[in-house]
């Protein structure tokens, strides 16, 4: 499969980066480099082969659903561009 | 040593340092400022990022008041450079990438925490391939890792190998006596190779990914560079465990590493899969492998070829994993917890905006065929064909581990070091074929180490990897050792740069 210049905006834009028109042909030729790269994979006859979900088996750890954390706001909001009384603030999202 | 027999601090292993420091033939303190004093000279090599020369002295003082009162730790005054992957409480961590500039960490990563736990001072943070996105350290949005090796008679900047180049180049240039570094697909092993040094990536879940910079979860694994295959066992020890933050790290106990490195191949089977003997592989390559293969028969192991049928696989089926983790892993760098914002029409735009200028064009890349390989009406025919073929790999190894192999022996990588701008400009699958021998192992989650063999014709360090049994790291630090000794330790560079 090779993607063409619309499928390369559409990506570009589920994945939230914004690419100028001229990035579109060079991304498009990197991209399509990759596909056909992993083409072969069509080769593998993986009839009744499960697929991976964990490399070493092992249970998924549990604890007990009690409060071990917390009391950090300073911290949490320390690194962000814009705050406000422990929020973080981004552009308006409602009108 | 030099010649006139005065010790030159940051020349020692990190295993004589500690027992130099342990028989206080000289201080915490002396030991960290040689090394300081050689990382300001070395800074054209752009290795660390950010050097923490203040926090080191201090760090080494505390050392020394343990050892004078009789408590040292196992670490205790042994410097160390920390990958930009790893969280450091106070420190600024990157990443390698512009998306993160500024960002200090409230937090310390449960590596580097072990690692302060036991005793050793942070040097400072290494530089790497934007977000261990790469295999030659030119990713980075911090500039290029130039390798401290160079080719005989030249002068062309080479590259020290990535995603953990800047921890290999400082192990190689002495500017610490063994750095952190992680590998997802070689990202250890490639870089020790490339430079004359040892890396191993542990089995995966034997280190706490807590804390560190995540890039694809499911093969992310933290491990140790140093000078020595000893020196390798002796961080491993320290920063591997349990922890209960990450919930893929294994609930086991660390085995005493540093006691395996003595244990020898005597009895042990080692495999030689032939379908690692690659198309266009050099005269070079093919020698150096037959001759660790040698090496480990020399010792007293049975050599026996065998056949891990899935291979060619592993690379392509890694180009669907990886990214699509990733693509996942992040979306979290949005403009409004941390990192970079730039400002855009809405609030889509912000984030569309930022990212894109936040992230380099190879992050970008495979965030995008991430998406791609993940979004609907392509997610069976990519990615869950790929975590079949995955399983097949695994299965592979499973297969030879039950019909009595030990341990397997390849080449660590196609070549020696290859130079700056020389590969992967026009098309990306050029720099891939470069984890052609490592990528196996992470997508089967074993342990892998790369020790120096030999150097090639134009005097270039060339590595041989051996890949264990899952949590059996003990065996490659045995074999490694055996290599080691037979190769001889690879004389490192002279410090042309200083």
């Amino acid at each position: 499969m090779s993607v063409d210049a619309t499928t390369v905006r559409r990506i570009a834009h589920l994945a939230r980066i914004a690419v100028s028109e001229d990035e579109v042909a060079p991304l498009q030729g990197e991209l399509n480099a990759i596909l056909a790269f992993v083409e072969q994979l069509g080769a593998v006859d993986v009839t009744g082969v499960e697929p991976m979900t964990s490399v070493t088996p092992m249970a998924m750890k549990k604890r007990r659903d009690v409060v071990t954390d917390g009391a950090k706001a300073d911290a949490i909001v320390a690194n962000a561009p814009e705050t406000e009384d422990h929020y973080f603030l981004v552009p308006k999202v409602v009108e | 040593m030099t010649a006139s027999g005065t010790t030159i601090l940051n020349e020692l292993t990190l295993a004589e340092a500690r027992d130099g420091l342990k028989a206080k033939a000289f201080s915490a303190a002396d030991l960290t400022r040689a090394h300081l004093a050689a990382m300001e000279k070395a800074r054209g090599l752009n290795a660390y990022l950010v050097e923490t020369p203040d926090q080191a002295l201090t760090m080494a003082q505390a050392a020394d008041a343990k050892i004078a009162a009789g408590e040292a730790r196992p670490l205790e005054g042994i410097p160390l450079g920390i990958k930009d992957l790893f969280c450091t409480e106070g420190v600024a961590t990157t990443a390698g990438s512009k998306i993160l500039e500024g960002f200090t960490p409230a937090y310390e990563s449960a590596v580097t925490a072990n690692l302060w736990r036991d005793g050793a001072v942070l040097l400072g943070k290494l530089n790497l391939d934007e977000f261990a996105m790469g295999s030659s350290n030119e990713t980075s949005a911090y500039g290029d890792v130039v390798s401290p090796w160079r080719r005989a008679g030249s002068d062309t900047r080479l590259v020290p190998g990535g995603s953990s180049g800047g921890s290999a180049a400082a192990v190689a240039a002495h500017l610490c006596l063994g750095a952190t570094a992680t590998d997802t697909g070689g990202s250890i092993r490639q870089p020790a190779a490339f430079t004359g040094t040892v890396g191993i990536k542990p089995t995966y879940g034997r280190v706490s990914r807590w804390g560190t910079v995540a890039y694809a979860s499911s093969l992310d694994q933290a491990g140790p560079i140093a000078r020595t295959v000893r020196d390798c066992a002796i961080l491993l020890g320290s920063m591997a465990g349990a922890d209960a933050r990450d919930t893929t790290c294994a609930d086991l106990p660390v085995p005493d590493f540093e006691a395996a490195v003595a244990r020898g191949v005597k009895g042990l089977t080692i495999g030689i899969p032939k379908e690692y003997r690659v198309e266009g592989m050099s005269a070079e390559i093919q020698a150096l492998w037959d001759q660790g293969a040698a090496m480990l028969k020399d010792a007293g192991a049975t050599i026996r070829e065998i056949s891990l049928p899935h291979t060619s696989y592993a690379l392509p089926a890694y180009y669907i994993v990886a990214p699509a983790e990733a693509s996942s892993n992040l979306a979290r760098y949005d403009g409004v917890r941390y990192g970079l914002r730039v400002p855009g029409k809405d609030i889509a735009g912000m984030y569309e905006n930022t990212r894109a200028a936040g992230f380099g064009r190879e992050v970008k890349r495979r965030i995008m065929i991430g998406t791609y390989v993940l979004s609907a009406g392509y997610y069976d025919a990519y990615y869950v064909r790929a975590q079949k073929i995955r399983t097949l790999i695994k299965r592979d190894f499973e297969e030879a581990y039950a019909a009595g192999i030990d341990a397997i022996l390849t080449p660590a990588t196609p070549a020696a070091a290859f130079g700056v701008g020389e590969k992967g400009s026009g098309d990306p699958v050029e720099m891939y074929l470069q984890d052609v021998f490592t990528i196996t192992v992470n997508m089967a989650g074993l342990p892998g180490i790369s020790v120096p063999a030999g150097l090639d014709a134009q005097g270039l360090p060339l590595g041989l990897q051996l890949i264990g049994r899952p949590f059996d790291e003990e065996t490659l630090f045995a074999a490694a050792q055996v290599i080691e000794d037979a190769a001889g330790r690879t004389r490192l560079p002279p410090a042309w740069w200083a």
